[in-house]
C-alpha cells in the first residue's frame, strides 16, 4: 500500500511538472486530488485498515497529498508568471517617441546666472550680498567717492541725469533734484553703495553689491546699461595682498583652477593704491599663443585678460561716511582699512562664453537665451 | 599718448627689448595700450648714398639715371639708380633704399627696370620714409661731400624706424604727458639711468623783457604766464630728425617754429604758443575772461560764442585766441615772421576742460592743460624751446622773461611710516628700498625714527598730498604684482543672502523651471509707451521718470512697468523665431514721485506668454497662452513662495476687460493678471497674449521666512463631491467663500475641480463641481456626521442662485 502511495506520488509529480497551462493543471488537480481520485480515496480508507498499518499509511498518504498540492500551487504560480511574461513581451512601446506632455525647458538669463555664480563665490568667501538704489544722488555717486567737483565723469556726456518731473509738462528738461536740492542721476557704478553700506554697518564689513548701472555709451562694447558687482571689505588690517588673494579665489572659481591674477597699478578716485586686475588667459593658458603657434585671439597675445579695477579704500572715503544710529561714530581711517573692487558682469560673461557683442544681452533673442542658464 | 621708443631711449635706455619696456611701464602703472611700428622695415637696407653722376634717362624725359656711391654697403661699386625727382644733383648725400628694403607703406623694393634701365634701389623723399610731408623732391642729407660717408646706415643719421608706444596716462599723472616724464617712470621701474633733464641748460635769463608786455586780469584761471621774445627768426622746414620725431608721435610738421612748440610739448608735457610779435598789436597781451556772449573766429574759421568762464588772450586790437584751447589767426606764425613771442602759461585744468567741452574743441594742448599742469613746467618748456629756436631757426633770444601771476610755493613734506607701508601692502618694503624708489621718482627723503620724511617734487604736488599717496608710489614701483595672495582674517564675517534675495532666486527659478526664458530688458523706455498701453491721462503708470540727457527719445524715460520690455522681447521673438514665446523678467521699475520729489523704484517680476506653451505633441494639443495659462504660472510662482494670495476681477487699460484681474495679497494689490487687450497686442504685432506683473518686494515680504512644523492630523478626512449649477455671473471664488462659511470648522477644504457649461444646465448658468474635504479632531467622520453640514452648504449656495445637480 505504501508502495502504491509512493507510485501515485511519483506519477503525480511527473504529470504536474509536465502540465502546460492553467486548464491542464486544473484537470490534473481533479484527477490527482479530487474526491474520486485514488489518493484521497486511500486517505479516507485509512480508518478501515489494520491499526498497525493505519499510522504509516495515513502519514504517507497525507504527505503525498500535501506534496502534490504544493507542487500544483507552485506550478500554477510559475505558469501565471510565464503567461504574464509572454503578454508583456507583446506589449512594446516605441521608447524613442518624445515624452508627453512635453515639458518645456526655460532658462535664466546669462546675466542672472553669472550674477548668482559670482554672488555665490563671494558668499563662500564670507561676503554678504547688499543692494542699493539705481537712482542716486550726486553725493553718493561722485562727491562721497572722492571725485573732484570737475571730474569728467560728472559731465552730461558720461552720466545720465534725471529731468524735472512735473504734472504740467512731463517732458520739461529741468534738472531733477532730491529733497535737499541735490541733482539726481542714474548711478554710473555700484560704488555709491560702499558709502551707504558703511553708513549702516559698523566695521568689520564684508559686502558684495550686485546691480544695474548706467552710462551714456552705445556700441558693440558698451551698452547704456550694464551690471557690476562691487566688493568692499573693511576691517582693522585688510591689505592689498588680501585683495589679491580674494580676487585669486574669484578668478579660479570663474575661469579655472590654474588661473593666476596680476595686479597692475592704476588710478581711481576712491582707492589708493589703485590697481587693475588681470587674469591669466584661459584660452592660451597665459602664454599668449595657441597650440598651433597662432596668436591667442582672446587675449591678443598678451597672456592676460583685464577683468576689473580695485584697490585699497582711499582713507578720504571714510571721512564721507556719515555717522548713523546704526553706525556711530563712523569709520576712523587711522583704525580701519580695507579694499574695494568693481567688476563688470557682462565683461566676465563675455570673456568666459565668447559673447561677441554686448548688445546681445539686451536683444533677448531666444536663440541667445536658450544657450545659457 | 604716443611715445616713439627711439625718443624715449634718448632719455632712458634700459637693456630691454620693446616688450621688456612695455612690461616695465605697464607693470608700474603706465599702461601700454598698443604698440606699432613707424617707418621702414628691413632697416639695414637703407643707407646713405652720394650721387656721383647724373645722366638723362634715354627713354623718359623726367627721369634721370644716377650713379650713386653706396660705400661699403655695396660690394660691386657704385649703384645705378633711376630717379624722378627734379632736385637730385651730383654731390648730394641722399637716402637710398636698396632692394629688400620695405617702405613704411609696405612697398618692398626689388631690382626693377624702369623704361629699359635697371635700377638698383630708390633715392627717397621724406614723405616716402614717413619722416616728413614735404613735396619738394628727394631728401638731401647734405649738399657737399663732408661728414656723411656713403654706406653709413641711414638709421644712424635719421630716426627712420622706431616702435611707437601708445600709453594710457591716468588722470592723476599729468607729469607723464611728455616723453621725459615717461622716461622718468621707466628709470624708476628699471633702474636704467635717466638723462639730465633737457631744461637744465637754459640759454635765457630772468628779468624784464623789453618790447612786450603781458597783463593777467584773471589770476584765478591763469596760474602763471611766461613769455620770451626772439628776433631774426628764420621760418623754414624743421630739420629732418625733428620732423621724423613729430611724425612718429602722430603730428604733422608745419614749419620750424610751430614744430618746435609741438616738439617741446611732446617732450615736457607743457604746451606752448608762438605769436608773431610784429603782429601782436601794441606788443601787449591781456589775459581776461570773455564777456557773456562774446564771439571769436578761431583758427578753423568758425565763429565761437563764449561765456564769462572762457579765458581770452587779446592784444590792442582785440581777442587773438582762446587760452589753452585754440589760437587765433591774426597773430599766427607765418612764412614772413621774424620776431616771435613765445607764450608758456599754466591754465586752470577744470576751466580748460569746461571750455573745450563747451566749444567741442579738443587739442593736444587742451588735453594736457585740463589734466592740471604745474606752473614750474612753464620754464622747462621755455628753456628747451629757446635751445631749439637758436639751433633750428637761427633765432636770437632777447634777454629777460615775462613771468606773471605766479609766486613760488614751498614744497610739501610728508611722513612715510614704515609700519604703515607694511600695514597697507601686507608685506614689508625695506626703508632703503622705499628711499631709492622715491628718489628715482624725484622725491627727496630724510630718515626719521618712524620712517622717512619725504619732499614732494613740484610736478607731483596735486597727486601726492598724503602718506597713502607715497605708499602707492612705493607699491607700484616695488611691484604690486609681486605681492603674496592672502585672505582677510574675516572676523565676524558670515556670507549670506537676505530673505528677499533668496525669495527672488526662488521666484525666478519657479518660472524658469516651468519653461519660461528670462529676458533682460532696458530700464529706459519711450514716453509713448503710455499711449501704446492705452493709459488714460491720470493713470499712475504715466508717472514716468524723465532723463535730462537721454540717448534717444525711445529711451528717454525710466520704465514704469516690465510689460513694455516683455512686449518688445515678444515681438522680436515672434518675428525672428516663431509664434510661441514664454518669457519673464525680474527687474527694477521706476515711478516719479510728486512734482520735483525724485523717484521711487522697486523690483518687479513679470511674465508674458503668447502662442503654445509647450512644443506640439503626438499625444494631444498643447496648452495655448490665455488667462488661465498665465494664472496657473502665477499660482505656481506664489504658491512656491508660500504666499497667501487671491485675484479679483479688475480692469486695466491694457488688458482684455473681461479677462483681467488684480493680484492681491490680503487687501494689498500687488500686480495684474490677464490677457492683453487685442489693440495693445496688435501694437506689438502679437495675436493673443497673456501676462502678469507683480511687485516682487511685496511678494517677498509676504513669503514666510521661517516655517514651523505642523503635526499630521490623526484621523483621515472624509471626501465628498458636490455639483451645483450657478448663474454665470457668480464668481467661483464667491461660491467657495460661501461654502466655507456654511461648512464651518468641519469643512477642512473646498475647491472647484470641474466647470461645465451647456444646454443641460441652461442658458446663463454653469455647473461647478466642488471637492469637499471634512475633518474633525479626534474622530473619524461618517457620511451621516457630515449630512447636516452638507445640507447647510447646499442651502447657502441656493441663496446665490445655486441648484443641486441631481
Amino acid at each position: 500500500m505504501i508502495e502504491r502511495i509512493q507510485q501515485l506520488r511519483q506519477e503525480g509529480e511527473a504529470q504536474i511538472a509536465g502540465a502546460r497551462g492553467a486548464q491542464e493543471l486544473g484537470e490534473l488537480r481533479v484527477r490527482l486530488l479530487g474526491r474520486k481520485a485514488e489518493l484521497p480515496r486511500m486517505l479516507r480508507g485509512v480508518a478501515a485498515l489494520e491499526p498497525s498499518e493505519r499510522a504509516a499509511v495515513g502519514q504517507a498518504a497525507n504527505q503525498a497529498r500535501q506534496a502534490l498540492e504544493e507542487l500544483i500551487e507552485a506550478r500554477a504560480a510559475r505558469l501565471a508568471e510565464e503567461e504574464l511574461d509572454s503578454s508583456l513581451q507583446a506589449d512594446v512601446l516605441d521608447v524613442t517617441l518624445p515624452g508627453a506632455p512635453p515639458q518645456p525647458v526655460g532658462r535664466l538669463h546669462l546675466l542672472t546666472v553669472m550674477r548668482r555664480e559670482l554672488e555665490d563665490i563671494f558668499l563662500g568667501l564670507g561676503f554678504t550680498v547688499m543692494e542699493g538704489p539705481e537712482v542716486e544722488t550726486v553725493h553718493y555717486n561722485f562727491d562721497a567717492l572722492n571725485h573732484s567737483p570737475t571730474h569728467p565723469a560728472r559731465a552730461r556726456r558720461d552720466t545720465f541725469y534725471l529731468a524735472y518731473y512735473g504734472q504740467e509738462d512731463e517732458r520739461a528738461r529741468r534738472p531733477q533734484a532730491a529733497a535737499g536740492g541735490e541733482e539726481l542721476l542714474l548711478r554710473t557704478h555700484t560704488s555709491p553703495m560702499q558709502i551707504r553700506a558703511m553708513e549702516n554697518h559698523p566695521p568689520p564689513l564684508y559686502v558684495v553689491i550686485p546691480g544695474r548701472v548706467y552710462r551714456p555709451d552705445s556700441d558693440a562694447t558698451h551698452t547704456p546699461q550694464f551690471h557690476q558687482i562691487e566688493g568692499l571689505a573693511v576691517d582693522e588690517d585688510i591689505t592689498l595682498a588680501d585683495l589679491k588673494g580674494t580676487l585669486l579665489e574669484f578668478a579660479r572659481a570663474v575661469f579655472g583652477a590654474e588661473r593666476e591674477v596680476r595686479l597692475r597699478p592704476h588710478f581711481f578716485p576712491f582707492t589708493e593704491p589703485s590697481v587693475e586686475v588681470d587674469v591669466s588667459c584661459f584660452q592660451c593658458g597665459g602664454s599668449g599663443f595657441l597650440g598651433d603657434g597662432a596668436r591667442c585671439p582672446l587675449c591678443k597675445g598678451e597672456g592676460w585678460l583685464e577683468v576689473l579695477g580695485a584697490g585699497e579704500v582711499d582713507p578720504a572715503i571714510y571721512s564721507y561716511v556719515a555717522t548713523s544710529d546704526r553706525n556711530a561714530p563712523g569709520y576712523d581711517p587711522e583704525k580701519v582699512q580695507g579694499f574695494a573692487w568693481g567688476l563688470g558682469v557682462e565683461r566676465i560673461a563675455m570673456l568666459r562664453h565668447g559673447i561677441p557683442d554686448l548688445r546681445l544681452y539686451y536683444e533677448n533673442d531666444l536663440r541667445f537665451l536658450e544657450q545659457f542658464g | 599718448m604716443k611715445v616713439p621708443l627711439e625718443w624715449l631711449r634718448e632719455h632712458c635706455d634700459p637693456a630691454l627689448d620693446v616688450h621688456g619696456i612695455e612690461q616695465s611701464l605697464t607693470m608700474s602703472g603706465t599702461k601700454v595700450e598698443a604698440m606699432h611700428h613707424h617707418g621702414v622695415s628691413e632697416v639695414q637696407r637703407f643707407v646713405v648714398g652720394r650721387v656721383l653722376e647724373l645722366r638723362a634717362h634715354p627713354n623718359a624725359d623726367r627721369l634721370s639715371v644716377c650713379t650713386v656711391d653706396l660705400g661699403r654697403a655695396a660690394d660691386d661699386g657704385p649703384a645705378t639708380i633711376v630717379c624722378g625727382a627734379p632736385n637730385v644733383a651730383p654731390g648730394q648725400a641722399v637716402a637710398v633704399a636698396r632692394p629688400g628694403g620695405i617702405l613704411p607703406d609696405g612697398t618692398a623694393l626689388s631690382l626693377r627696370t624702369l623704361r629699359g634701365v635697371p635700377s638698383e634701389g630708390m633715392i627717397l623723399a621724406e614723405r616716402e620714409l614717413d619722416i616728413g610731408t614735404g613735396e619738394e623732391g628727394i631728401l638731401v642729407l647734405d649738399e657737399q661731400p663732408g661728414a656723411l660717408a656713403p654706406g653709413t646706415p641711414l638709421a644712424d643719421v635719421l630716426p627712420i624706424a622706431t616702435e611707437v608706444l601708445e600709453l594710457e596716462i591716468t588722470p592723476n599723472r599729468p607729469d607723464c604727458l611728455g616723453v621725459y616724464g615717461v622716461a622718468r617712470e621707466l628709470h624708476a621701474a628699471t633702474g636704467a639711468p635717466l638723462s639730465e633733464a633737457p631744461w637744465l641748460k637754459d640759454p635765457g635769463s630772468a628779468g624784464a623783457l623789453q618790447g612786450a608786455e603781458v597783463r593777467v586780469e584773471c589770476p584765478d584761471l591763469c596760474r602763471r604766464f611766461t613769455a620770451r621774445a626772439f628776433e631774426h627768426v628764420e621760418i623754414r622746414p624743421s630739420p629732418a630728425w625733428l620732423k621724423a620725431r613729430l611724425m612718429a608721435a602722430g603730428q604733422r610738421p608745419i614749419n620750424n617754429v610751430v614744430d618746435i612748440t609741438n616738439y617741446v610739448m611732446l617732450l615736457t608735457g607743457q604746451p606752448l604758443h608762438a605769436f608773431d610779435l610784429d603782429r601782436v598789436e601794441g606788443a601787449r597781451l591781456t589775459v581776461r575772461r570773455a564777456a557773456e556772449g562774446e564771439q571769436l573766429i578761431t583758427l578753423d574759421g568758425q565763429t565761437r560764442a563764449l561765456d564769462s568762464q572762457t579765458v581770452l588772450i587779446e592784444d590792442a586790437e582785440g581777442p587773438t585766441s582762446i587760452a589753452g584751447v585754440m589760437g587765433g589767426e591774426r597773430s599766427e606764425i607765418e612764412r614772413g615772421t621774424t620776431r616771435v613771442l613765445l607764450e608758456v602759461a599754466t591754465w586752470s585744468g577744470p576751466n580748460i576742460h569746461r571750455t573745450s567741452s563747451m566749444l567741442g574743441l579738443r587739442s593736444e594742448a587742451s588735453a594736457r592743460f585740463e589734466k592740471g599742469l604745474q606752473p614750474e613746467q612753464c620754464m622747462h618748456a621755455q628753456a628747451v624751446a629757446a635751445q631749439l629756436l637758436e639751433s633750428c631757426a637761427g633765432a636770437e633770444l632777447l634777454p629777460g622773461t615775462i613771468d606773471v601771476a605766479w609766486t613760488p610755493v614751498a614744497p610739501r613734506t610728508l611722513l612715510l611710516r614704515e609700519a604703515r607701508v607694511r600695514a597697507i601692502l601686507g608685506v614689508p618694503v625695506p626703508r632703503e628700498r622705499q628711499a631709492a624708489i622715491l628718489g628715482a621718482l624725484d622725491f627727496q627723503s630724510q630718515p626719521e625714527p618712524e620712517g622717512l620724511r619725504v619732499t614732494v617734487p613740484a610736478l607731483r604736488r596735486e597727486d601726492v598730498t598724503r602718506e597713502i599717496d607715497l605708499i602707492e608710489e612705493v607699491a607700484r614701483i616695488d611691484g604690486v604684482d609681486r605681492l603674496p595672495a592672502t585672505l582677510p582674517a574675516r572676523r565676524g564675517a558670515a556670507g549670506r543672502l537676505t530673505h528677499h534675495q533668496r525669495v527672488r532666486r526662488a521666484a525666478e527659478d519657479a518660472l524658469a523651471q516651468r519653461g519660461l526664458h528670462e529676458i533682460a530688458g532696458w530700464s529706459f523706455t519711450d514716453p509713448a509707451l503710455a499711449d501704446r498701453l492705452r493709459l488714460p491721462r491720470e493713470h499712475q503708470m504715466r508717472r514716468m521718470v524723465p532723463l535730462e540727457n537721454p540717448l534717444s527719445e525711445a529711451h528717454s524715460v525710466l520704465r514704469p512697468t516690465l510689460l513694455g520690455s516683455l512686449l518688445d522681447a515678444a515681438r522680436h521673438n515672434v518675428a525672428h523665431n516663431g509664434p510661441d514665446v514664454a518669457i519673464f523678467e525680474s527687474g527694477t521699475v521706476f515711478r516719479a514721485r510728486a512734482e520735483g520729489q525724485g523717484a521711487d523704484e522697486h523690483q518687479a517680476l513679470g511674465a508674458l506668454l503668447t502662442g503654445a506653451l509647450q512644443p506640439r505633441s503626438w499625444r494631444g494639443a498643447p496648452v495655448e497662452a490665455d488667462f488661465f495659462a498665465a494664472k496657473g504660472l502665477l499660482a505656481a510662482l506664489l504658491d512656491s513662495l508660500r504666499v497667501s494670495w487671491a485675484v479679483k476681477p479688475n480692469e486695466w487699460p491694457f488688458l482684455h476687460p473681461g479677462r483681467s484681474a488684480a493680484v492681491l495679497i490680503g487687501e494689498r494689490q500687488i500686480g495684474f493678471l490677464g490677457e492683453l487687450h487685442p489693440l495693445v497686442a496688435r501694437t506689438w504685432d502679437l495675436e493673443r497674449a497673456a501676462s502678469f506683473v507683480i511687485n516682487l518686494e511685496e511678494a517677498a515680504a509676504a513669503s514666510p521666512e521661517a516655517v514651523l512644523f505642523e503635526p499630521f492630523p490623526a484621523v483621515p478626512p472624509l471626501r465628498q463631491d458636490l455639483a451645483v449649477t450657478m448663474p454665470q455671473s457668480v464668481p467661483a471664488e464667491q461660491v467657495l467663500a460661501r461654502a466655507r462659511e456654511a461648512g464651518g470648522e468641519i469643512l477642512e477644504a473646498v475647491s472647484v475641480f470641474d466647470v461645465y457649461e451647456g444646454t443641460q444646465v441652461g442658458a446663463g448658468r454653469r455647473s461647478l463641481a466642488l471637492a469637499l474635504s471634512f475633518r474633525a479632531p479626534g474622530r473619524t467622520l461618517t457620511d451621516e456626521d457630515v449630512a447636516p453640514v452638507r445640507e447647510r452648504i447646499v442651502a447657502a449656495l441656493g441663496e446665490l442662485g445655486g441648484e443641486l445637480r441631481g
